[in-house]
């Protein structure tokens, strides 16, 4: 046999498994990040799913992502994942990491996240020695948001909050975290890596695989600063940013490990995992006790309720007052409820709607995606959300006839010029009370007296309350003449 | 690539559609065998493309690239021996 037979080509770097084989995010662009050309992130996401590989981690592993450039980090790695709020990861991290003490948790954090509005966090955690990874992105500025200066920003460098340079007098100085966090007794490991060249690229990784092999071994806290270029911000291109990395970042950052007893660590004693809910009474010494004074009285639910309702109007029509009031009377009659005001796009033009749910059992999102009942206040939020009412549902519009095209077959509705309507009553602006009193008759959710109870908790005003319970009742009213009518066509 | 009956070390392959141009392959390869084309790609990027011949395999282009899957390294080995491409010596391929 000859050479060429005997001997072939065989795969030695490819695309790492522990990334989705298509980046859902947009509809085209599926198998590329969003990262910039040349960007820092890129190199050390992939750093970081091939140490995942290497260590056969992958169905453990949840990665917890930042805001920052890096918030999307989720959209590619195939691990578990949960985004915290700016600067949290740590915490979070740490949440995850005792109640699922089997899995290997790794906090992405870039310089903005965790060296500014997170430094509490990082500090804490380093300091509980918690069995986590931190990949600590350091690229000297906010990039995310433009590029505003960074705790970790060099001095004389620019940033749009610093156009002269950073200086020591206004700005302090770059805030060094590893050197920090290596003054504390708890962590294992800390090693400071850049990508400025090959050798730092080759460094960076097998610090990356350490952080994370740490974890795998027990052993506890373990962090990897990042030097990384963010060509974009600034402004250079891929390649000078790469040499700034080297030649100028590192003279403020010197590369190395800061703290290393990997050696001699025992692995640490996995926490144990949170009781349940139903043992705490038990722990409290407290499982005689009756449930607390506001729940003392006993409710009698006519039937389960799951309702869900969304309301939309201008703003200024008591839309999201209509909707808190539902959700407080729904919390006074011991249900699960969720309140969620939705600020889009849709608050320039001056609209603005929310999501009510109430229900006998846990709720497991917020969002109203097919309401049961949409209680629309004007044209265009009714035509918004009209074909999302579930069939069989409500429809309550503030006007005197629908509108062409809403012409549904499947559902019940109530037309009617309930802000003039209320107008007659005392004020236009209890109209959103009359259409409420009209809700609540037509789903038979709540009783009127823990209506009354959280309206007179909310409006403090006697006047208003009294006109308020004058336009539910009305609402009501309403309703049951409409059915009536239904009855005599039919 | 032309058969010269001796057989590079290394081989690459390129994902034209997922290369943003950055360059920083280039930069990054030893023997320098990799260029940026003056074609653009789908997106508008210059992209990487290997000149044919010359890899060694080594990978640093890969580990140096932002792009998951934009560049795939190959390494020759000894059919059925893989420890062959572990302990890649210079008389492999002759
Ligand atoms: C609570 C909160 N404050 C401020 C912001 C705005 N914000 C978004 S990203 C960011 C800075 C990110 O910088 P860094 O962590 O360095 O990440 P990079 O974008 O450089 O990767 C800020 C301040 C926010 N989203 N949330
Ligand atoms: S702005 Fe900078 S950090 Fe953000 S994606 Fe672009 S290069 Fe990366
Ligand atoms: S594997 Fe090494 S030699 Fe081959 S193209 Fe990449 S960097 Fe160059
Ligand atoms: S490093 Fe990657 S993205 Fe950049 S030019 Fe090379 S192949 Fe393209």
């Amino acid at each position: 046999m000859s050479d060429e037979v005997e001997m072939q080509y065989e795969l030695a770097q490819s695309r790492s498994k522990t990334f989705y084989a298509n980046f859902d995010r947009k509809d085209e662009l599926q198998h590329q990040t969003h990262y910039c050309p040349g960007c820092g992130h890129g190199i050390i996401h992939k750093m970081v799913a091939r140490a995942i590989d290497e260590l056969g981690i992958q169905n453990r592993t949840i990665l917890i992502s930042p805001v920052g450039c890096s918030v999307f980090a989720y959209y590619y790695f195939d691990v578990g994942n949960v985004q915290a709020a700016h600067g949290r990861a740590p915490a979070v991290g740490t949440a995850v990491k005792r109640s699922r003490p089997g899995s290997i948790v790794v906090s992405y954090q870039g310089d903005g996240d965790l060296s500014a509005i997170g430094s509490a966090e990082i500090l804490h955690a380093a300091n509980r020695g918690e069995n986590i990874s931190v990949i600590f992105v350091n690229n000297a500025i906010y990039s995310m948001t433009g590029g505003q200066v960074a705790p970790t920003t060099l001095l004389g460098q620019w940033s749009t909050t610093t156009p002269g340079g950073r200086k020591a007098e206004n700005e302090g100085y770059p805030l060094h975290v590893s050197e920090l966090l290596g003054a504390l007794e708890a962590p294992v490991y800390i090693e400071r890596a850049g990508l400025g060249d090959n050798k730092q690229i080759a460094q960076a990784y097998r610090a990356v695989r350490k952080a994370l092999e740490n974890q795998v071994r027990g052993l506890g806290f373990s962090l990897v600063e990042i030097l990384s270029p963010c060509p974009t911000i600034w402004k250079m291109s891929a390649v000078d940013a790469q040499h700034w990395v080297r030649d100028v970042m590192e003279k403020t950052f010197p590369l190395g490990v800061i703290r290393d007893r990997t050696k001699e660590a025992q692995p640490r004693k996995m926490p144990e995992a949170a009781v349940s809910t139903s043992e705490i009474p038990q722990l409290l010494g407290i499982e005689h006790e009756g449930p607390a004074e506001s729940h003392a009285a006993p409710f009698v639910r006519p039937k389960t309720t799951n309702l869900q309702v969304r309301v939309a109007g201008f703003g200024g029509q008591g839309v999201l007052l209509l909707g808190e009031v539902l959700a407080e009377a729904g919390l006074d009659a011991g249900l699960e409820v969720s309140w969620l005001p939705s600020y889009g796009p849709e608050m320039r033009s001056g609209t603005s709607n929310c999501h009510v749910r109430l229900s006998d059992e846990a709720i497991d999102s917020p969002l109203v995606v097919r309401p049961d009942v949409l209680v629309a206040m004007n044209e265009p939020s009714l035509h918004k959300f009209y074909e999302s009412v579930r069939p069989g549902g409500w429809v309550l519009y503030n006007g005197d006839a629908m509108p062409e095209g809403c012409d549904r077959s499947d559902l019940q509705v109530l037309a009617r010029p309930f802000m003039q309507i209320a107008n007659q009553l005392g004020d236009r602006r209890a109209g959103n009370m009359v259409m409420l009193g009209a809700l609540l008759e037509c789903t038979g959710a709540l009783s009127q007296e823990t209506i009354d109870k959280a309206l007179g908790r909310m409006v403090k005003n006697a006047k208003w309350l009294e006109l308020d319970k004058r336009a539910l009742a009305q609402g009501r009213e309403l309703l049951r003449e409409s059915l009536k009518e239904v009855c005599h066509e039919g | 690539m032309a058969d010269t009956g001796k057989r590079d070390r290394g081989s690459l392959r390129i994902d034209t559609d997922e290369c943003k141009g950055c360059g920083l392959c280039v930069e990054a390869c030893p023997p320098k065998v990799i260029h940026l084309s003056d074609e653009l790609n789908h997106y508008g990027y210059p992209t990487a493309t290997y000149v044919g011949a010359g890899c060694t395999g080594c990978g640093i282009c890969f580990l140096a690239c932002p792009e998951p899957g934009a560049i795939t390294v190959l390494r020759l080995a000894h059919a059925g021996s893989s420890a062959a491409k572990a302990e890649m010596s210079e008389g492999v391929g002759r």
